[in-house]
């Protein structure tokens, strides 16, 4: 009886994992090589070359939010890392307070966020305007509808994404192992380079998984920030789901999607366990 | 003589100098990161004429004696709230026990366990949310209010199970093996010793799957049907102008869940010291 009490506990979970998640996603893979419409139903006639149709037909906006994703990721890093060190080693007793006005968007609906974007960068809105009436900014000058708008809208919206995890693995440096590094007379950049930055990796790509799997599936900031020239895979996926009810051709971009990120997250799970990730997800 | 000490300032002043170079490196991006919530505070003020609430046009309390001139909104507001309440309800109990499994006991099957969770977190909400919708379609499942907490239990779920494990992981065996000891029953010494040491955990738990669930759009657009949310309702407005109300709205969650927020970091800090 002992033996089964942890199966038991984890039944009712795991099965709405398994029902909920695993079965979708199963199907969904089925549901990719079928034809048909949503009038007269969909048939499994295992037509794989949907999925060459769908990439050829989108391969611009797949190439788009892979560029989007690697550049919001990169972005993302360069603000987060600095932000996060100076928190662990220099926050002091403020470091509590500091994290909570990192995660402060989240109290924030992430729609509403976006939203407050598009008022802030409106091109009549309250930061532009005055500028452009004292002609600092030429009258046509605008931000939303641009790549600019949306990779920014990326960023701002999974930055704490990429600071908690950085700062979880900076936070259990042992500042007296720099300290050592320093007393055998290591500089400044060769402590960081070859002590800091080396321990605080894991955290590192915990935060680049955490934040390019949404940023590249991400579809709320194109819409809400861009222009028809932003539109990225996630825009297509939903569109062929919620407009046109064309499920095969959205299962199969979804699938396409999901395959190159799975490989992804299984080589990284593979590679350095998933303890980092769940760690900075229980914070 | 002084001169004995000074190596070690030479270096000092530098650093000084990096460390609030550093400083206010964070505070530009912390002001970034909370720029759009000042915008969306300040707007609930705004004595705006028309629908579009983008230019200012003076400082006004009106709005807040209008809060409910959109039905749909307060329907959406309302949905949003029930729908995390019991997506938390669900979502803690069944996350509350997979924690307890994973931090209590070794066993096999918490390998592909972890494996699944691991899962669910890093997958895009948006696949997620796409592959339930085909399965619900085909199933023949009417989409709309039942699904959507479906859905909200599913990516919540993970998130539950490790802040509790965190907490079991944490706890000291013998307090329930005496407990046992004095006779007291499997269920007994669970309500009385395990669950009240488990309970800050459980709670930062609950809290999470209530604030993931009423700010999520992505799974939820895809599983609503029919039914509106609060963000599912602005993102149907983005092309209008969204109206002040909306705004006033916002602020009112955000200024909840920062009390709540702080309340229970508060209280953990007493629980520790």
């Amino acid at each position: 009886m002992r033996r089964l009490t942890p199966y038991l506990l984890i039944l009712p979970g795991g099965l709405w994992l398994l029902v909920f998640l695993i079965v979708p996603l199963v199907y969904m893979a089925s549901v990719s090589t079928m034809e048909g419409d949503v009038v007269n139903g969909f048939a499994q006639t295992f037509n794989f070359a949907g999925y060459l149709d769908a990439f050829g037909a989108y391969q611009t906006q797949f190439l788009r939010s892979a560029v989007y994703g690697l550049a919001g990721t990169a972005i993302a890093i360069a603000l987060a890392y600095p932000m996060a060190y100076w928190i662990a080693f220099k926050g002091g007793s403020r470091k509590s307070t500091y994290l909570l006005l990192v995660l402060l968007p989240f109290f924030v609906s992430f729609v509403l966020r976006t939203v407050s974007w598009k008022f802030l960068l409106a091109d009549d809105g309250i930061l532009f305007e005055p500028l452009k009436s004292i002609g600092v900014l030429p009258e046509d000058f605008r931000v939303l509808q641009t790549t600019v708008a949306v990779v920014g809208g990326l960023v701002y919206n999974y930055l704490p994404f990429m600071v908690l995890p950085i700062y979880v693995a900076l936070e259990r440096v042992d500042y007296r192992v720099v300290e050592a590094a320093y007393d055998l007379y290591a500089s400044r950049v060769g402590a960081f380079t070859r002590i800091v930055l080396p321990l605080s990796l894991p955290g590192l790509f915990a935060g680049v998984l955490m934040t390019f799997v949404p940023m590249t599936a991400d579809y709320v900031n194109a819409a809400i920030l861009g222009g028809p020239d932003n539109t990225m895979i996630g825009n297509i996926i939903q569109q062929q789901y919620l407009v046109n009810n064309d499920y095969p051709v959205g299962a199969a971009l979804s699938f396409t999607l999901m395959a190159v990120m799975l490989i992804g997250i299984f080589a990284y799970a593979k590679a350095l366990g998933t303890q980092n990730v769940l760690e900075a997800a229980a914070r | 003589m002084t001169t004995q000490t000074l190596p070690g300032r030479t270096r000092k002043p530098r650093t000084r100098l990096g460390d609030r170079l550093l400083h206010i490196y964070v505070w530009l991006v912390l002001a970034w990161l909370l720029a759009p919530i000042a915008v969306m505070i300040a707007f609930g003020f705004n004595d705006t004429q028309s629908k579009s609430n983008v230019n200012w046009q003076g400082f006004t309390f009106k709005w807040w004696g209008h809060l409910g001139d959109y039905p749909d909104l307060t329907g959406a507001v309302i949905n949003s709230i029930t729908i995390a309440l019991a997506a938390t309800a669900i979502t803690t109990a069944l996350g509350t026990l997979i924690g307890l499994a994973l931090g209590r006991y070794r066993f096999k099957g918490a390998g592909p366990m972890n494996l699944v969770m691991f899962a669910a977190i890093s997958s895009p909400e948006l696949v997620m949310g796409a592959s339930l919708l085909s399965l619900f379609v085909s199933a023949g499942v009417q989409t709309g209010y039942v699904t959507v907490v479906i859905a909200h239990v599913l990516f919540s779920l993970s998130f539950v199970a490790v802040t509790v494990r965190a907490r079991v992981v944490g706890l000291d065996p013998s307090l329930e093996e005496a407990a046992r000891d004095l006779g007291a029953s499997t269920w007994t010494t669970f309500w009385r010793v395990t669950f009240p040491m488990i309970a800050p955990g459980v709670i930062s738990g609950a809290l999470l799957a209530f604030a993931l669930s009423i700010d999520d759009f992505v799974i939820t657009q895809f599983t609503s049907g029919a039914t509106t949310t609060f963000p599912l309702w602005i993102y149907g407005a983005v092309r209008q102008g969204v109206p002040p109300q909306v705004n006033i709205l916002g602020t009112l969650i955000f200024a909840v869940g920062v009390v709540i927020a702080i309340t229970n970091s508060v209280l953990a800090r007493r629980r520790v010291t």
